[in-house]
């Protein structure tokens, strides 16, 4: 759980998931996938995947995460819409100050989750 | 060895958190991220003390009511749970007084038969009957022993509003249930400027939320914006006004959105001009209340502009 505790933990986190979901919101190219009715439901969610992805405590299986999207892929989500989220989640820890390293790891742990998130 | 306590049962937890240790006993506990992010299994505590690693992360109002996740709760001493919606009382209030606010709100001061725990901005339901009841957000202050006041909004057509107005009366006594609802004031970060916009009787909670805030010294700026048609809709104006003559960092800003703003007033669409006012809300604490169009679409704005997503607070009515 090293690199969980190398970004900052819990704190680190929490700043995380509102850039993170700012810039999702912002962006005409996924936000569709996220305005959900329940601004604060969907930051939870962001909030447990960023966690995953920064190599924090986490029981998600490759089947849940293929279940908790599956109605997304049958709205269209595919890989350019997984890129763009790839692309906030590094742009969000740059912003943070988190080493290139530490992002480089976070980005594999996230993109580890692709096939399973698109359903593949 | 800490026991949980549910549904008038006692379980043995062991190391197990409360989540474990209660679906382990085929008590239904809904829950997804097991790891104290996702908030799925959202629990409150009645009895007992919550560690604070199964409040870590939450909404601080949330915190302030003893919700916690119970994936992450590992109970140090026995606890007592419910369910987030469970527990909450009926009793029965006097009413003290009835009073025009402006041709459409009816001001209803209450006083209940035992003392009531609550804050400013939460909201209790109040029976017309055994079955029909409606929430109402309250507009007092328990630290000043004020009676419970409701600011009630005549709802074309509305089977409960209708009813207050033609029939309530000094005197009369009815039912309301105990206070719930996490759109208040929590004390401390006294320095943090705040964000306030209504609509309607959405100022019911924020003007109780004003004065809880400057009750408990808050230094910061309280900003409160009150929406309508025109100035026929605004109450309790000459109350805010007398609030930002003793306290320089209150203000209060009527906006009209149809035809033209007397003085005093401002022109435009109340979150569009609390937003050009205060294009950066970085750092700021929110509160929304009133017409649920304005709520989600100020809750997003809010949002973009800087605010902390668990420093936004609203109710939409
Ligand atoms: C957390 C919270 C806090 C609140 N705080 C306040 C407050 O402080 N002040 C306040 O004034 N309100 C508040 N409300 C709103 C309040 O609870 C009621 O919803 C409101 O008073 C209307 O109730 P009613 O019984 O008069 O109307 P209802 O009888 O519930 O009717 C509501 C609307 O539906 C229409 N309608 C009803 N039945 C039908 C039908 N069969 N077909 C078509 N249309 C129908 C009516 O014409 C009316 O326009 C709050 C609500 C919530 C959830």
């Amino acid at each position: 759980m090293s690199l969980f505790t190398d970004i900052g933990g819990e704190p680190a986190v929490n700043a995380a998931v509102d850039i993170f979901y700012r810039k999702v919101l912002k962006d005409d190219r996924i936000n569709r996938f996220f305005s959900g009715v329940d601004m604060e439901k969907q930051a939870a969610k962001q909030k447990a995947f960023l966690t995953m992805a920064f190599g924090g405590p986490h029981n998600y299986t490759g089947e849940d995460m293929r279940k908790g999207h599956a109605h997304l892929v049958a709205q269209g989500l595919n890989d350019t819409h997984f890129d763009a989220v790839m692309e906030h989640i590094g742009a969000t820890l740059t912003e943070l100050k988190v080493p290139a390293n530490l992002i480089a790891q976070a980005a594999a742990i996230a993109e580890s989750t692709r096939k399973d998130v698109l359903g593949k | 060895m800490a026991k949980v306590i549910y549904g008038g049962q006692s379980y043995e937890c062991g190391e197990d958190s409360v989540l474990d240790c209660l679906t382990a006993q085929g008590v239904p506990i809904p829950s997804s991220c097991r790891s104290g992010n996702c908030q799925t299994c959202l629990m409150r505590a009645v009895k007992g003390k919550v560690p604070a690693d199964a409040q870590a992360g939450l909404k601080p109002t949330l915190a302030a009511q003893n919700y916690f996740m119970a994936c992450s709760c590992h109970p140090q001493s026995d606890i007592e749970v419910v369910m987030p919606e469970a527990g909450i009382n009926r009793l029965a209030a006097r009413v003290a007084s009835v009073e025009y606010l402006n041709a459409d709100i009816l001001g209803i001061r209450l006083n209940p038969s035992r003392p009531l725990e609550y804050r400013a901005g939460q909201f209790i339901n109040l029976f017309k009957d055994d079955v029909t009841s409606r929430s109402y957000s309250l507009a007092s202050l328990p630290a000043l022993d004020e009676p419970l006041f409701l600011n009630v909004r005549k709802v074309p057509g509305g089977k409960v509003s209708n009813w207050l107005f033609e029939k309530l009366r000094a005197g009369d006594e009815i039912e309301i249930s105990e206070a719930t609802g996490d759109c208040f004031y929590v004390p401390g970060n006294a320095g943090q400027d705040m964000l306030l916009i209504a609509t309607g009787t959405g100022l019911a909670p924020l003007y109780g939320i004003v004065r809880d805030a400057l009750q408990n010294g808050h230094r910061g700026r309280l900003v409160l914006y009150h929406g309508s048609y025109d100035a026929g809709g605004f109450y309790l104006a000459e109350e805010l006004r007398e609030l930002e003559r003793k306290h320089p960092n209150f203000s209060f800003v009527p906006c009209v959105s149809e035809g033209i703003a007397p003085a005093g007033y401002e022109q435009g669409m109340v979150l569009d001009v609390a937003l050009r006012d205060h294009p950066d809300l970085t750092g700021w604490r929110v509160f929304l209340c009133g017409n649920p169009n304005m709520v989600s679409a100020a809750k997003k704005q809010a949002f973009l502009a800087g605010a902390s997503m668990r420093e936004i607070y609203a109710d939409p009515f």
